[in-house]
């Protein structure tokens, strides 16, 4: 549940994601769930033209399985944090 | 950063903000579907009523009537609330199934016809 974790605290930042069929969309993160679905707000599309069916889409759900990158705003991973979650996550600290 | 475990919500209850209202669900084999979300489950299966598939060539689009669907989720890949404001898209045009479809052969053919060039000019590397 690490990555859950990190990417409920990025809620509300502005993030690219790229999916598997290479359409990439940025918006507000605005909530994710366990397997890492992605629900944005006022999304943008990278390259409008070639997708002109998602310019009446504001808001949208992302299903986590076809995500391949997330862009995220610099500055907003604390690597620190992240290493020492992950040892304790090792640890079965939780 | 708090990095906690607690308040993990239920599975899969994430597209109830989503229920009856218009949406469109992108599907992994490229096509688009329109209508209303009725119920769902945690792996984004989906029964959309008075749906209707969206066909979208160029700048063209038309649409085709499909009633009550079951969409198996693995076949999604995002649903995209569609703001009535905006949809259908200014820079679309509506055309009849008959002529969506003529634009789809039409494109198809186009698309042969730059692989086949692409392949006779594979010896000159330069040309992308």
């Amino acid at each position: 549940m690490l990555f859950y974790s990190y990417f409920k605290t990025l809620v509300g930042k502005e993030v690219t994601v790229e999916l598997k069929n290479d359409l990439a969309i940025s918006g507000t993160l605005h909530s994710v769930d366990q397997y890492l679905n992605i629900k944005l707000h006022n999304t943008r599309v990278i390259n409008e033209q070639k997708y002109p069916h998602m310019l009446s889409v504001r808001n949208c759900f992302i299903r986590g399985s076809v995500v391949r990158y997330v862009q995220l705003p610099p500055g907003s991973v604390d690597v620190e944090i992240l290493h020492d979650a992950t040892r304790r996550e090792a640890r079965g600290g939780g | 950063m708090n990095l906690s475990m607690e308040d993990v919500p239920p599975p899969g209850i994430a597209l109830v903000e989503e229920l009856d209202k218009l949406l469109l669900v992108q599907l992994r084999d490229g096509r688009k579907i329109v209508g209303i979300l009725r119920s769902f489950d945690q792996f984004a299966n989906l029964v959309m009523e008075a749906s209707r598939e969206r066909i979208v060539v160029g700048n063209l689009y038309a649409e085709v009537p499909l009633g009550l669907y079951v969409v198996r989720g693995e076949n999604v890949v995002l649903l995209g609330e569609l703001d009535p404001a905006r949809d259908p898209p200014a820079a679309l045009t509506r055309v009849s199934e008959a002529e969506i479809k003529q634009a789809q052969r039409a494109e198809k053919e186009q698309e042969k016809i730059k692989q086949s060039m692409k392949a006779r000019m594979d010896f000159l590397d330069f040309i992308d």
